[in-house]
């Protein structure tokens, strides 16, 4: 019983209750640390205030914060996809900001319409294609595809990925379901292989010649292209005779029990605004969400599109439906 | 050897019980709380899970289950017979180098194999050069994932089988032999039946690590059982459907574990090892034949997934090796060294105290606390977490402390509950090295007056040397690969090996994941060379 008592004594001195500062904010991240962690280094070096941040997936990080309730540690929830920040929103887990800084660096339809939370990275998910099998006069829209004339042309990203749960259930918002159902079956009547495990896997598989296009995010396709700049694969903008290319975001709100509420409306005013934009989205190849910050130079090149100026919110509400609806079609 | 007679019943006092039924009731706290799922109201999301979800997941993961079971059993059982009966060239490498693929985690395996055999993969592309209309069959299958957990999870039907071949007595086959029965027979009737503990106990950890598998089914796009948990939770948003369909593989599980005692019944495997498996030399092309394969299943299993992250590692090693990389390392030995300790201590205590106990009850509660390893990883961590957090603030209400928590972000909750994972990792050795030791020498020591505790300490404990090596190198290594656990118990700015390969591969930066995939391989095989080499054959 010697170990047991070591033990505890060791677990004693490994206690990391953190005392309460008062310069102090505590993030739970979505996002991985090799995105945020030079934003908030950053944030530390320019004001001194310190960003304690733990990083898990979405799902655990909403458990715990719900758990946790009024003694959570925690003060900003930052996610990525709409989807999950609607989710905290609709749990009660976090709070809403008034804040003039954010109103006007963050788009209308980038943020919840009671600013529970803000966007602060925009991903457009649109369509690639492969210009030795198609040619971009084939492609429109993300609904085109599930026209016969694909068939065995096309690949797809695993429906268990929140980014297609978002496209579908922002396509429910605009069709409805019975039509968005008969789309989805038509893109799996479509398939030229099973669907792929993420969006590199996919984009890869266009290269090869597996299939004709795809759909994937654009900074999967910036990552590619950093590595292998030959890559056979063009970025076609899907729906810009329509509604618009499908934009999610990756975003913040402040969480109900906030300890450092002040300190953490700061630092969220803070990644909105043009100081920090381009360190957040530029090392993802990503979208500013604020309007006067321009992307990076590469990003720039895939050239000027239209978006889906849909709120993102909706993501959220019809994901559940959206899961349902791609079961039902046997999207995998 | 079956011997018939059973234990004898000593007079055990009230103190086993109850050490027995609180420890179980801390390392079963997930299972409960996922069982308790189905006292919730019914949900809107059941008719949708009942008519297109779970028929299909269930038996895909059924079929999946049932082979890699057979698959690692197929190149497995083989290999530890080799091994344990054979010397042939290389043979001292082999035996310890068979164990190595134990520190690959699944999913890298499943992703360097996904992409070197998918249709973009190198080896296609270049057959697609030779002759265009060139094309393997599709990897991201049924089949491809059997075939790559398989590899994934033979070590743990190796390094069981071998152990109990190693110790199987040499007297037994003589008799056979003088019996009558041909070599096949002696196989079948002779070896194999005595082997029957620990390979069952293998099967049973394969198909629970298979049950639980999340990451490699998902490189494959499967639609498992924890699939289906994973996206009614993150999915639908429902917590309560997730733990349902959590609380019906934790039944799986605990079904299985009946089915197989109720079939072995009454038989004991004890047996003395006065004289050892005699070794056979092999020589000329045999000796080569059995060398080959064990450098086949190796190559395949470890050595082109670790030339892959060489690969990926020297491409970022310069941008991604930070000076906080030691302590990464570090952290991930300590978490791992400490887990192993008290998964083993815990097992002992749970494998012991049922045999001391004899009663079906007590088998049923440490069967319940070893179905952690078949729980996928996430719910685990949140079946643990609940609890946890509760009793995190009626310790503070109590001790009216005014710090926001008291255990919480402290090692020991992350260590509980990566016992609750892994506990049956330990249990399974030492209940199959516990079987080996018979009757009758626990009564000649009580005949001596060596009794309870002291009793384990010499008579049991030199005895299941190493059934303890076996229990504690496997939590080591799976501690090292663990995450979800980790992720959602470690103290803030704490972070481990896996934990830096969970930043990288949830984005799908798979090259930026090598190195600490590699550094947890290099730590992973510092006990596996240690302890394995160490051990002598049968002693």
């Amino acid at each position: 019983m010697h170990l047991l008592r070591h033990l505890t004594l060791l677990c004693a001195a490994l206690t990391t209750a953190a005392p309460l500062l008062a310069a102090e904010v505590v993030v739970y991240s979505a996002r991985n640390e090799q995105l945020i962690k030079p934003v908030f280094d950053a944030y530390t070096q320019a004001t001194g205030v310190k960003v304690n941040f733990i990083t898990d997936k979405e799902a655990p990080l909403l458990t715990r914060l719900q758990q946790e309730g009024a003694s959570s540690p925690a003060d900003l929830l930052l996610t990525v996809d709409a989807g999950n920040l609607w989710q905290a929103a609709e749990q009660g887990l976090l709070q809403p900001v008034q804040s003039k800084a954010l109103d006007t660096a963050v788009p209308a339809h980038l943020r919840d319409p009671q600013n529970r939370w803000f966007g602060l990275s925009v991903r457009a998910r649109t369509l690639f294609f492969n210009p030795s099998l198609t040619s971009a006069d084939q492609l429109s829209s993300y609904e085109a595809l599930a026209e016969p004339k694909w068939q065995g042309k096309l690949c797809l990203r695993s429906s268990k990925k929140v980014y297609n749960q978002s496209l579908v259930a922002m396509m429910i918002a605009t069709h409805g379901e019975e039509k968005t159902e008969s789309l989805v079956k038509g893109w799996v009547a479509n398939l030229a292989a099973p669907p792929f495990a993420d969006d590199t896997k996919l984009l890869e598989a266009i290269a090869a010649g597996q299939c004709a296009v795809g759909i994937a995010n654009t900074y999967y396709y910036g990552r590619l292209l950093a590595k292998k700049p030959e890559l056979p694969v063009k970025l076609f903008w899907a729906n810009q005779g329509s509604d618009g290319t499908h934009v999610n975001i990756a975003g913040a709100g402040l969480t109900r029990h906030a300890p450092h509420r002040d300190e953490a409306v700061k630092l969220l005013e803070w990644l909105a605004s043009p100081a920090a934009q381009n360190l957040f989205v530029d090392a993802n190849f990503e979208y500013p969400v604020n309007p006067q910050v321009a992307p990076a130079t590469k990003v720039q090149g895939w050239g000027e599109y239209k978006a889906n100026l849909l709120n993102v919110a909706t993501a959220g509400q019809l994901q559940a439906a959206a899961v349902k609806l791609m079961d039902r079609a046997g999207y995998k | 050897m079956l011997f018939s007679q059973t234990l004898p019943r000593l007079a055990l006092p009230s103190r086993w019980w109850l050490g027995l039924v609180l420890c179980v009731l801390v390392m079963t706290l997930p299972q409960w709380v996922v069982l308790a799922s189905w006292l919730a109201p019914a949900h809107e999301h059941w008719p949708h899970l009942r008519d297109y979800v779970l028929p299909q997941a269930t038996t895909t993961t059924v079929l999946l289950a049932l082979g890699v079971v057979v698959g690692s059993l197929l190149i497995g059982v083989p290999l530890a017979w080799l091994i344990a009966r054979y010397r042939f060239a290389g043979h001292s490498i082999w035996r310890w180098a068979l164990m190595l693929p134990l520190a690959m985690p699944a999913y890298v395996l499943a992703f360097v194999m996904v992409g070197l055999l998918d249709f973009s993969g190198p080896l296609q592309s270049q057959l697609r050069l030779w002759w265009p209309e060139a094309r393997l069959p599709e990897i991201r299958s049924l089949g491809g994932a059997i075939l790559v957990l398989s590899l994934s999870f033979y070590p743990y039907v190796y390094l069981l089988a071998r152990d109990a071949f190693a110790s199987h007595s040499q007297q037994a086959l003589e008799v056979a032999a003088s019996l009558g029965l041909t070599p096949r027979q002696r196989w079948w009737r002779v070896i194999m039946p005595a082997a029957r503990p620990a390979l069952v106990a293998a099967a049973l950890l394969v198909t629970m690590e298979t049950l639980a598998d999340f990451g490699a089914v998902s490189v494959f796009n499967l639609d498992t059982l924890s699939v289906a948990i994973y996206k009614a939770w993150s999915g639908l948003f429902s917590l309560t459907a997730a733990s349902q369909i959590a609380a019906v593989v934790v039944v799986l599980a605990l079904l299985l574990m009946a089915i197989e005692r109720w079939q072995r019944g009454q038989r004991r495997y004890s047996g003395n090892r006065n004289q050892p498996l005699a070794i056979a030399r092999l020589s000329g092309w045999r000796s080569i034949l059995a060398c080959a394969l064990c450098g086949i299943v190796w190559l395949l299993a470890f050595g082109l997934p670790l030339a892959q992250l060489l690969s990926w590692g020297c491409a970022v090693v310069a941008s991604d090796l930070d000076s906080r990389f030691p302590t990464f390392i570090l952290n991930s030995l300590l978490l791992a060294g400490l887990a192993a300790m008290l998964v083993v201590m815990l097992a002992l205590l749970l494998a012991y105290g049922e045999r001391q106990l004899q009663r079906p009850a007590a088998g049923l509660l440490v069967q319940l606390s070893a179905t952690g390893y078949a729980m996928p990883g996430a719910v685990l961590a949140v079946g643990f977490f609940i609890p946890m957090q509760w009793f995190d603030q009626q310790l503070l209400a109590v001790t009216g402390s005014s710090s926001p928590t008291l255990l919480k972000g402290t090692l020991l909750l992350i260590l509980l509950g990566l016992a609750t994972r892994f506990l049956s990792v330990g249990l399974a050795p030492l209940q199959a090295g516990l079987q080996r030791i018979s009757p009758a020498q626990e009564m000649a020591a009580a005949s001596l007056g060596v009794v309870g505790w002291r009793r384990l300490w010499r008579l049991h404990l030199p005895l299941l040397a190493p059934s303890i090596t076996t229990a504690a190198l496997l939590c080591f290594v799976d501690v090292m690969k663990e995450m979800p656990i980790t992720l959602m118990t470690r103290p803030f700015g704490w972070d481990t090996l896996a934990v830096r390969v969970f930043e990288m591969t949830s984005e799908g930066e798979w090259q930026r994941a090598a190195l600490p995939a590699l550094a947890i391989m290099a730590a992973g095989l510092l006990p596996v060379i240690v302890l394995g080499r160490g051990r002598s054959l049968p002693s």
